[in-house]
């Protein structure tokens, strides 16, 4: 976490000290107790689900569901599994955040050292892009990627997180690279280094904490991301998160619930996992996308 | 020599267009996937549109129309609703955590990331766990009754009067984790001189909550409340997963409305037209505040 790890000056006796704890506790089993459902309930039967406790562990531990919800269940129309759209997922996130990630970059490094008239407002042009709700590009962006003829394909939903992700990540390494001193690139300027050279020998070497920044905000959005995989992606492109809603939501058959959590758990262990490895640069990710400027 | 300078004259002229030709790719992406979109909506929604785009120019009629249909005023009203609850709960809790964790908590380290996880989930993977956690029939009522409550009822999420309040609780367990830690950064960056001065003058804890350090976290209130406004304007998978807009339509929100009417119900420009209402919405809070956060940075 990128807060600062003084004390607080407050002190609390030893009875505040007992309620402190049992709150603090009670609110960690709240977060807590969905994925512990979710879970437990995904390695049960589904005759143990529907006659059973939810909370209960299993009797019959099996990752019958797991398997199911991977390569067999019925999504949409075809009994596929998550797998393709797992796949799918994949091959959209990777090209988006990678290309948006470059861009912002760049456009950071440019919009802090080699400042013209009127960045400031293009930057401000590019930070509300970021807050619009995206129902308002949604009918001319649908006729666009149609005229491109890259409607439905994994290249157009590429294209969408690229143009809407730029926002973010211009805003993050802006601001990181504001504090960077400029006089050390006027240095290199006068020592005739150009454009690129400053910007591969000087700023890059130093971006490795705000990249791993943007990249991790970069992929949670994008792999989260419902709004845009369900209008453009049609079927082949689907991705997981559409597929997911399609399986959980499908009114044919028996409603197998352990599969329906062993797919929830599958869409959210990408992000989760990435969560749990470099939660520091998740929040730090989250506060600079909310204190702006 | 003269040649020579004109040389390095061309250079430098080269060096400072080098920048704005890599600027502008990014620059020509948003003026036109963003703002030419916007007014490209925008245009629509003054047309008679329906299954596809059309030209015929009808003026404000869409607007008036939209506010004539009952399931757009549903719409307002639930998101008056659920935003009002929405942002007030998380801030509330997500205030209360960070206090309770600022006082020298043995496993903050542990606690912290608990709290913040369901941030890092897809809202379809939230809506999906609370849909049947909060499902009378297999979640928590279920449960109570097997475990020997069998009057508890809750069965809010069929009930098309309290189904709007069943969203309120999965957007704030997924989101409450996250103002927690805004909060909590604000509280670590208050200086600790003022809060002894105050202890010294005899100020109990809770005044010197109340009269110093709420207020000095006035900047980070104004930060969770800009972002939660946002989120709530453009709630939509979270409505989708957890109760697909019913019963009935007793859970529409604007952008479930804007969806359906221009994809499935062929109205276009009424879709339009609520889609440029949310913009309007969602830009009369956050302009003047990215425009205050711009200029002070300026300075």
């Amino acid at each position: 976490m990128s807060v600062a790890s003084q004390d607080t000056a407050v002190k609390t006796g030893g009875i505040a000290k007992v309620f402190i704890y049992l709150i603090l506790i009670l609110f960690a089993l709240f977060y807590l107790l969905p994925l512990y459902v979710m879970l437990t309930n995904s390695l049960k039967p589904l005759s143990e689900i529907t006659g059973g406790n939810m909370m209960s562990l299993p009797r019959d531990w099996t990752i019958e569901a797991w398997l199911s919800a991977w390569s067999t269940a019925q999504v949409g129309v075809s009994p596929t599994g998550l797998q393709p759209y797992f796949v799918n997922s994949i091959l959209m996130v990777v090209p988006a955040v990678a290309i948006s990630t470059v861009l912002g970059a760049l456009n950071g490094y440019i919009l802090t050292k080699w400042r013209f008239r009127g960045d400031t407002l293009l930057f401000g042009l590019m930070l509300f892009a970021c807050f619009i709700p995206f129902q308002i590009v949604l009918i001319p962006m649908a006729r666009i990627l149609g005229l491109l003829g890259i409607a439905g394909t994994t290249q157009g939903l590429v294209l969408v997180h690229v143009v809407y992700g730029i926002g973010f990540s211009t805003l993050y390494f802006r601001n990181y690279y504001a504090s960077f001193p400029t006089e050390l690139v006027r240095a290199a300027m006068i020592d005739g280094a150009g454009f690129f050279r400053i910007f591969w020998r000087i700023m890059l070497p130093v971006s490795g904490p705000i990249a791993v920044v943007t990249i991790i905000w970069q992929f949670t959005n994008i792999w989260n991301d419902f709004l845009f995989g369900a209008s453009f992606a049609g079927l082949s492109a689907m991705p997981m998160t559409v597929a997911l809603n399609n399986l959980v939501n499908s009114s044919t058959g028996v409603r197998e619930y352990n599969v329906h959590f062993a797919g929830a758990i599958m869409a959210a262990l990408p992000t989760l996992l990435v969560y749990i490895v470099a939660g520091r640069f998740f929040v730090r990710g989250l506060m600079a996308g909310s204190v702006k400027g | 020599m003269p040649v020579q300078n004109n040389r390095a004259d061309i250079r430098t002229r080269l060096q400072d267009l080098i920048p704005k030709i890599v600027l502008a790719p990014s620059v020509a992406a948003i003026l036109i996937f963003v703002y030419g979109f916007i007014v490209f909506t925008g245009y629509l929604s003054l047309t008679d549109s329906k299954m596809l785009p059309s030209f015929d120019f009808v003026g404000f009629d869409n607007y008036a129309r939209l506010f004539d249909l009952p399931a757009w005023n549903t719409a307002l009203i639930n998101l008056v609703i659920f935003a009002a609850l929405y942002i007030a709960i998380c801030t509330v809790i997500g205030l209360a955590l960070a206090i309770l964790l600022d006082q020298k908590i043995r496993g903050e380290g542990l606690l912290r990331p608990i709290y913040l996880y369901p941030m890092a989930l897809s809202f379809i993977v939230t809506g999906t766990a609370w849909k049947w956690f909060l499902d009378p029939g297999l979640g928590l009522e279920n449960t109570m009754h097997l475990w020997g409550w069998t009057d508890f009822q809750f069965g809010w999420i069929k009930d098309r009067h309290m189904a709007i309040y069943t969203l309120v609780i999965a957007a704030v367990w997924q989101t409450s984790g996250f103002v927690m830690a805004m909060f909590l950064a604000g509280l670590r960056g208050i200086d600790n001189e003022i809060l002894k001065a105050a202890q010294i003058d005899g100020a109990s804890n809770f005044a010197l909550y109340r009269r110093i350090v709420i207020p000095l976290l006035r900047p980070a209130f104004l930060s969770a409340f800009v972002i939660l406004f946002h989120m709530a304007i453009k709630s939509y998978d979270l409505v989708i997963a957890l109760t697909g807009g019913g019963p009935g339509r007793a859970t529409e929100l604007p952008a479930t409305f804007m969806y359906s009417y221009t994809f499935t119900r062929n109205s276009m420009g009424i879709g339009a037209a609520s889609a440029v209402i949310m913009l309007m919405t969602v830009a009369a809070i956050m302009i003047p505040y990215l425009y205050s956060e711009l200029g002070r940075k300026e300075k």
